[in-house]
């Protein structure tokens, strides 16, 4: 142990009690920093994960189209010309989806494809008719940019595959028209009405997904919704889903359709999450400054009650620089003890609550407190903790490092 | 005034030429040393003697590189000290003095071996067993070899004084300045320490230069300096 390392140990026991306050905030700082960094994000990533798996990555519909418009201003042969700003025109719908899905084919990136159809049909069952949205997918497809496997509540998408009148219908969908795997209902659209079989149920937690969502396999939905050729949109998945909003930009240069990233369609959810875990990450923080604000009262007290060891220090050759390292490593000392202990604190305080139960349902399906296990949260919350408590420390350990040793002796110092 | 040249050939270990120092402020400013100039050779012992207040800690303070002359120039091993930056001070004091202080301050939080190890450890010269068992001699040598591992607090002021003074010869420096070292002490300790102190000097040609009020102890001294209001007489 380095001399300096050794007097910081010697005199922080002598200031115990004066420690404990400052070691308790770091304690309490970065647990409860973990702790709430592991809920808010872990409800964040649990809402991403839920989006992703229902609606993919990236939507690709409307087609773009540029309207340049310019006009000349001035006399003839003034030479001057205005161009107005350029225009874009969309175009609803997906006139060539097997040409975009070709192109596609070439983006390095995209981990599944899936073409959709939509239209409005009301459904009919013996108890009541409601207007719900019908999905066209070719199923095989449409699993590879969904987790529409894992959402299966009841039935088996097998059933679906196999059977061109068979329908998959949302949880609470199915709860409001009372129909049940194997029940049958109508559909009725355009002015026909056709008769389904309930293969299946899903259910992705989000509310309005559950609520309005029916699958029905292509050809039939193509045939009912008597649209032939073309599609409403396309569904995308990617290897790296963060990547949505820079790979959506560069589809719409290169196909010239919109694309719309998982980002952009959920922001208001997305923007409510992430202030939420800055609220209490600054909350939280405030343990670190009063943390932070203890070690300087702390420091400045032993400085105060050191000043003699002080001057006998630099009288045996210890530096200015040596009086400052030993109050600096003071601060480290308790930095490390309250960091291990608010990291384990954090840890099992986060364990806990994973296991209370919180049911929820409407943006996402859980039972439990969703906890996100990130070591970025112990990092950033011991970063803050560090920040703080040095940053405070600092003041006194330079104060002491200055005291000349002629005045304490004298008693003069100040 | 001194040529550099007769600066460099100089023997002796440390050397002032008209120290003068100011203490307090305003009205209270008082002329505390008047224009002293002293100079100590190896193995030799100095006795500073005077009465109360005439200046004697003041000087032994500045000569310990622990305050800075208001006027007046000092050489350590024949280099200058008086105008070097507080780093060579430090590093002058940590390597060619040991310093006993008249209110012999121990480390209280620090046993008696610590106290006494902490500037070697700070020198860095000696491996760590090394420096245990130089510690050790030396408490033994000033009669404290059973309670090297008492805490200051743990110790009598007369104790402390000897592990301060232990402490001062820790890494053999070539100047050991003891401000009243024996003060404390009784006839048989303050034998202890003075013979010590004489010893060391004629043995390891360490100069020594010692405050005391003790007639005994300054006329066993080879060189005896009177001072009054802030001059030697
Ligand atoms: N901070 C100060 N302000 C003004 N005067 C001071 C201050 N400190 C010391 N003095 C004065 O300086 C003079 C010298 O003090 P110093 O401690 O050197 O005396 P001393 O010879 O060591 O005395 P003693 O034998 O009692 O230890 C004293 O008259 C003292 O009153
Ligand atoms: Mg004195």
């Amino acid at each position: 142990m380095s001399p300096n390392l050794h007097i910081a140990f010697r005199f922080l026991t002598a200031k115990k009690r004066a420690m404990l306050m400052s070691l308790s905030c770091i304690i309490l700082g970065v647990g409860l920093f973990v702790v709430t960094q592991a809920t808010t994000s872990g409800f964040e990533e649990f809402f991403i994960r839920t989006i992703l798996g229902a609606d993919g990555a990236i939507l690709i519909q409307d087609k773009l189209q540029a309207t340049q418009r310019s006009m000349a201003a001035g006399g003839y042969g003034s030479g001057f010309a205005i161009d107005l700003k350029e225009g874009v025109k969309y175009i609803e719908g997906i006139d060539d989806p097997e040409g975009l899905r070709h192109l596609l084919g070439d983006f390095g990136n995209v981990s599944g494809i899936s073409v959709v159809l939509k239209g409005q049909v009301d459904i009919v069952s013996s108890f009541k008719t409601e207007t719900v949205r019908v999905y066209g997918i070719t199923l095989d497809e449409h699993l590879k940019v969904t987790n529409l496997a894992d959402q299966i509540v009841d039935g088996k998408l097998d059933d679906f595959r196999n059977s061109l009148s068979g329908a998959l219908l949302g949880r609470e969908m199915a709860n409001r028209m009372q129909l049940n795997v194997g029940d049958s209902f109508q559909l009725q659209a355009v002015g026909q009405l056709r008769r389904y079989k309930v293969s299946a149920i899903y259910e992705t937690g989000i509310g309005e997904i559950d609520r309005t969502r029916l699958y029905l396999n292509m050809p039939e939905a193509r045939s009912l919704l008597k649209k032939p050729t073309g599609a409403s949109f396309i569904q995308l998945q990617l290897t790296n889903p963060e990547a949505a909003p820079v790979v959506a930009t560069h589809l719409e240069d290169v196909l010239k359709y919109r694309a719309e990233p998982w980002q952009d369609h959920q922001k208001s959810w997305l923007a409510v999450f992430r202030a939420l875990s800055i609220c209490s990450g600054i909350t939280v923080s405030v343990f670190t400054l009063i943390a932070g604000l203890a070690m300087f009262n702390t420091l400045a007290m032993i400085v105060l009650e050191k000043t003699k060891e002080i001057a006998i220090l630099r009288s045996m050759g210890y530096t200015r620089e040596d009086i400052t390292r030993i109050f600096l490593w003071q601060a480290v000392i308790v930095l490390v003890i309250g960091c291990i202990i608010g990291a384990a604190l954090g840890a099992g305080v986060t364990e806990l609550v994973s296991r209370m139960p919180l049911p929820i349902n409407g943006i996402f399906k859980t039972e439990y407190f969703i906890v996100s296990r990130n070591p970025w949260h112990y990092a950033e919350a011991m970063a803050t903790a560090v920040v703080m408590v040095m940053v405070a420390s600092l003041l006194p350990s330079r104060r002491a490092a200055r005291l000349e040793p002629g005045d304490i002796i004298r008693g003069t110092a100040q | 005034m001194t040529t550099p040249m007769a600066e460099s050939t100089d023997h002796h270990v440390l050397r002032c030429e008209g120290l003068h120092r100011y203490l307090g402020q305003e009205e209270g400013r008082v002329h505390v040393l008047r224009g002293v100039s002293f100079s100590a050779e190896r193995g030799q012992v100095y006795a500073i003697v005077g009465p109360s207040g005439c200046g004697k800690s003041t000087l032994l303070y500045l000569l310990g590189l622990l305050d800075q002359p208001d006027e007046g120039k000092i050489w350590i091993n024949q280099q200058r000290m008086s105008n070097s930056s507080d780093a060579d001070r430090t590093a002058a004091r940590g390597e060619h003095i040991g310093f006993v202080f008249q209110f012999h301050f121990l480390m209280q939080e620090f046993t008696a071996l610590e106290n006494v190890m902490m500037p070697m450890r700070k020198l860095g010269k000696l491996p760590p067993a090394a420096m245990v068992a130089r510690a050790h001699d030396l408490l033994k040598s000033v009669g404290l070899g059973e309670k090297t591992h008492r805490l200051g607090t743990q110790l009598s002021g007369g104790e402390q004084q000897r592990v301060a003074v232990a402490r001062a010869l820790a890494n053999q420096p070539a100047i050991i300045l003891a401000d009243e070292p024996t003060g404390n002490l009784d006839v048989k300790n303050s034998t202890l320490v003075f013979d010590l102190l004489t010893r060391l000097a004629k043995e390891n040609g360490q100069a020594v230069i010692l405050v005391t009020h003790n007639p005994e102890i300054a006329n066993r001294c080879d060189s005896v300096r009177p001072m009054r209001d802030g001059l030697f007489v």
